[in-house]
């Protein structure tokens, strides 16, 4: 088994809280792992990007190789678009729909949504929506997170274990917050895949 | 001992805690930052070294290199560019020797995903003729990190840890080893190998190079450096170093027969092994992540006639950036794959950009107001996230070259006639490299205007502490000798535009030397303070 997830976003948005879960995650259940990220500005707003993979074999790059991977995990939808070459034919797109407009030239929502929609395999999460419910826009990462558990290759039990202990510092509202955010991810992915 | 999720700094910094660290310094630079900033949160625990950010890189090295004459074992770490600032004591203490085992962990940044050049560290301890260790992964990292400390004091010199930033920069798990107490009773350094008088030096240098050989049998014997010669991959060779291994392995699983490859992980580069392996073959490839180094080297020693070899110098791999596995797959013959493509729309880039509420967004409003009547004048700029002020909107500065340099920079200019003739640095940059050319324009009572953006912190590599900040900074400025009436501070905020405005002007009109800070949290720093009640 070796899973390649292209990890995506907009600085600030916590996408290397995604990548802590899933690192830790994997550890927990036996797997190798490894998960080079881009980090060093500490401004916001500038795309964010990881590569994570995960395998029960030892895994030699950091780097995944174009048209290897067989998630693009997004938490912003023209984010999802900059990756798409790294994704196999028959890969999948977990991609919020909810868009960080910070630059002038941001293209017309539904023309990026219908590029994601090309993909054999796609799931478009309203994440701002689910997360506000959840109890914080901020949140969003967490509610991506839990769509795309519906197809990792990672225990539900795990994710939350980590979620738990990424948060912990910062109080039972925030963790069980996270929690929710992750479960209403889940359901929305899973209810988008029976239409 | 159980497996630990770690980034490859924290990999190099945890290795050194448990090979018995007693202090280490560094300067703030992405991709070597994590490794101090795991170090310190190690120590919240109580551990009995020290971890310290230093006001610059040099003087980083030279406090490891004080604990090292002392007997104890020292870690100094930067990026790449920080060893151009600590060139002077890096390749003096390979003369003086180590005495404690002393280690300097460099992370390189080929791609320049966050640095201004893609200089590639090996050439460095070539220079200084000390052992290179280059990591292909974190359990290696950790691995050579620790035997680092031991070569170091078996031979009597620096040791260097080479870092690439995937692998600074990439996580995975990593299992430790038990913990080695720190050195006790260790007599100091000897005066005549560390007074470098020229009759010392030339002994000791030759102490150095008489080394040599003992230092290249170490490199031929290391497991790190691994000949793995295939009865049927005949003709085709490969010699890779470092993460470009990790790219190799990746790639050759697709390949029809497993070339022979030497793995290199440490230098002296392993000559001894090359030519176990050139009989074998007619053709080498060489894969390594930075110069072509290695390339060089065997075009340069080695008896290669009727091989043919390839690499960064033919062409067969880009001369510049990072490589990948698919840059390697090709250089191997592999087909190219793909994925999706865009098709229907342009990709809008999303480039960096200032925080909203940054301080610097405000002063550079008013400096560029302030300079509208002069178009003639030039604003020099250092290293920071201030230097996103280079970008539209503002476009408010024109250079930006090394630490320090906008201020020595803007007095050139100044002596070359522009006026008038702007320096904006930062606080923590003014502390690391901007102090003595301000003495020397204040010597030369040179007509220029130095912006120092006081933002208290070291911003741009993930808020560490600043060193010139504050009050104390003020007072260092009046002890440099800038006139009071020619010192003012700002408070970058869109309601004191006006004002702000006018103080620019005015000190920009002013002939002789000003120095404007302007002084405002940055924002980021302010968020963690507030999140973390301390
Ligand atoms: S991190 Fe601080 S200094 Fe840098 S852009 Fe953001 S607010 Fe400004």
């Amino acid at each position: 088994m070796k899973y390649d997830i292209i990890l995506a976003g907009v600085g600030g948005q916590g996408i290397l809280s995604i990548a802590f879960v899933l690192d830790n995650a994997a550890l927990e259940e036996g797997l190798f792992f490894k998960q080079a990220e881009v980090h060093g500005m500490s401004q916001r707003g500038g795309a964010v990007q990881s590569h994570l993979r995960l395998s029960d074999k030892l895994i030699y790059s950091d780097l995944i190789p174009l048209g290897q991977a067989e998630m693009i995990l997004s938490v912003e939808p023209l984010e999802t678009l900059r990756y798409l070459e790294y994704l196999r034919p028959e890969g999948v797109i977990v991609s919020s729909s909810t868009p960080y407009t910070n630059i002038p030239d941001y293209p017309p929502l539904e023309e990026v949504c219908r590029e994601i929609k090309k993909a054999p395999v796609h799931v478009l999460i309203e994440s701002e929506k689910l997360a506000k419910e959840a109890g914080s826009a901020k949140a969003q990462n967490m509610v991506m997170l839990g769509a795309a558990s519906i197809f990792l290759p990672l225990k539900e039990e795990s994710l939350k274990k980590y979620i738990q202990i990424l948060f912990e510092r910062r109080g039972d509202q925030i963790i069980q917050t996270n929690l929710k955010a992750l479960d209403l991810g889940r359901q929305a992915a899973l209810a988008s895949r029976r239409e | 001992m159980e497996k630990i999720v770690l980034l490859g700094d924290e990999a190099v910094a945890l290795a050194a805690v448990q090979a018995g660290l007693s202090a280490a310094y560094s300067y703030p630079g992405t991709p070597a930052s994590e490794i101090m900033e795991y170090l310190l949160r190690l120590s919240e625990g109580g551990k009995n070294y020290r971890a310290e950010w230093s006001v610059n890189e040099k003087v980083a090295y030279e406090e490891a290199l004080g604990v090292s004459f002392a007997g104890k074992r020292a870690m100094v770490s930067f990026k790449h560019v920080g060893l151009n600032v600590a060139a002077d004591p890096f390749i003096n203490s390979a003369i003086t020797g180590a005495n404690g085992g002393l280690v300097v962990v460099v992370a390189d940044d080929p791609g320049m995903h966050s640095s201004q050049n893609e200089q590639d560290s090996r050439y460095y301890a070539d220079f200084a003729r000390i052992i290179c260790l280059e990591p292909t992964n974190h359990q290696e990292a950790y691995d050579m990190t620790r035997e680092a400390f031991d070569l170091s004091e078996r031979f009597g010199i620096p040791v260097m840890v080479r870092l690439v930033t995937r692998l600074a920069h990439s996580r995975s798990s990593v299992e430790p080893r038990e913990p080695r107490p720190q050195n006790e009773g260790r007599p100091y350094g000897n005066a005549q190998d560390w007074t470098l008088l020229p009759a010392n030096a030339r002994r000791r240098f030759k102490v150095l190079l008489d080394h040599q050989n003992s230092l290249q049998e170490y490199s031929e014997e290391t497991n790190y450096n691994q000949l793995v010669l295939s009865s049927k991959g005949k003709k085709f060779g490969v010699v890779v170093s470092g993460i470009a291994y990790n790219y190799f392995k990746e790639v050759s699983a697709y390949l029809p027969l497993e070339p022979s490859y030497l793995k290199v992980s440490t230098y002296p580069f392993p000559v001894k092994k090359l030519h176990q392996l050139l009989p074998m073959v007619d053709e080498i490839l060489v894969i390594e992540e930075g110069y072509p180094f290695i390339e060089r080297f065997i075009r340069g020693v080695s008896d290669i006639s009727g091989k043919t070899i390839r690499g960064k110098l033919d062409g067969s791999l880009p001369p510049s950036g990072e490589l990948t596995p698919d840059l390697v797959a090709k250089a191997l013959g592999l087909p190219e794959r793909v994925g999706l493509k865009v098709t229907d729309i342009k990709l809008a880039n999303r480039p960096p950009q200032l925080c909203s509420g940054c301080p610097h967004i405000d002063t550079y409003k008013a400096l560029n107001e302030a300079l509208r009547e002069f178009p003639r004048g030039n604003v020099f700029s250092d290293i920071g996230c201030y230097t996103l002020g280079a970008l539209p909107p503002f476009q408010a500065i024109k250079t930006c070259v090394c630490m320090g340099a906008s201020i020595s920079m803007a007095k050139g200019g100044a002596d070359a006639g522009i006026y008038p003739s702007v320096a904006v640095i930062g606080d923590s940059t003014f502390a690391h490299s901007g102090i003595t050319p301000l003495l020397d324009a204040v010597y030369s009572n040179t007509n220029m205007t130095v912006i120092i953006l006081d933002n208290g912190t070291v911003a741009m590599t993930g808020t560490q502490p600043s060193f010139g900040t504050g009050e104390p900074l003020d007072r260092l400025l009046i002890g440099l000798g800038i006139d009071k009436n020619h010192l003012k501070v700002i408070v970058p905020l869109p309601r004191n535009h006006q004002e702000n405005v006018k103080i620019i002007k005015e000190e920009l009109d002013y002939e002789g030397i000003s120095v404007i800070i302007a002084r405002r949290e940055c924002i980021q720093s302010l968020g963690e303070k507030k999140r973390s009640p301390k």
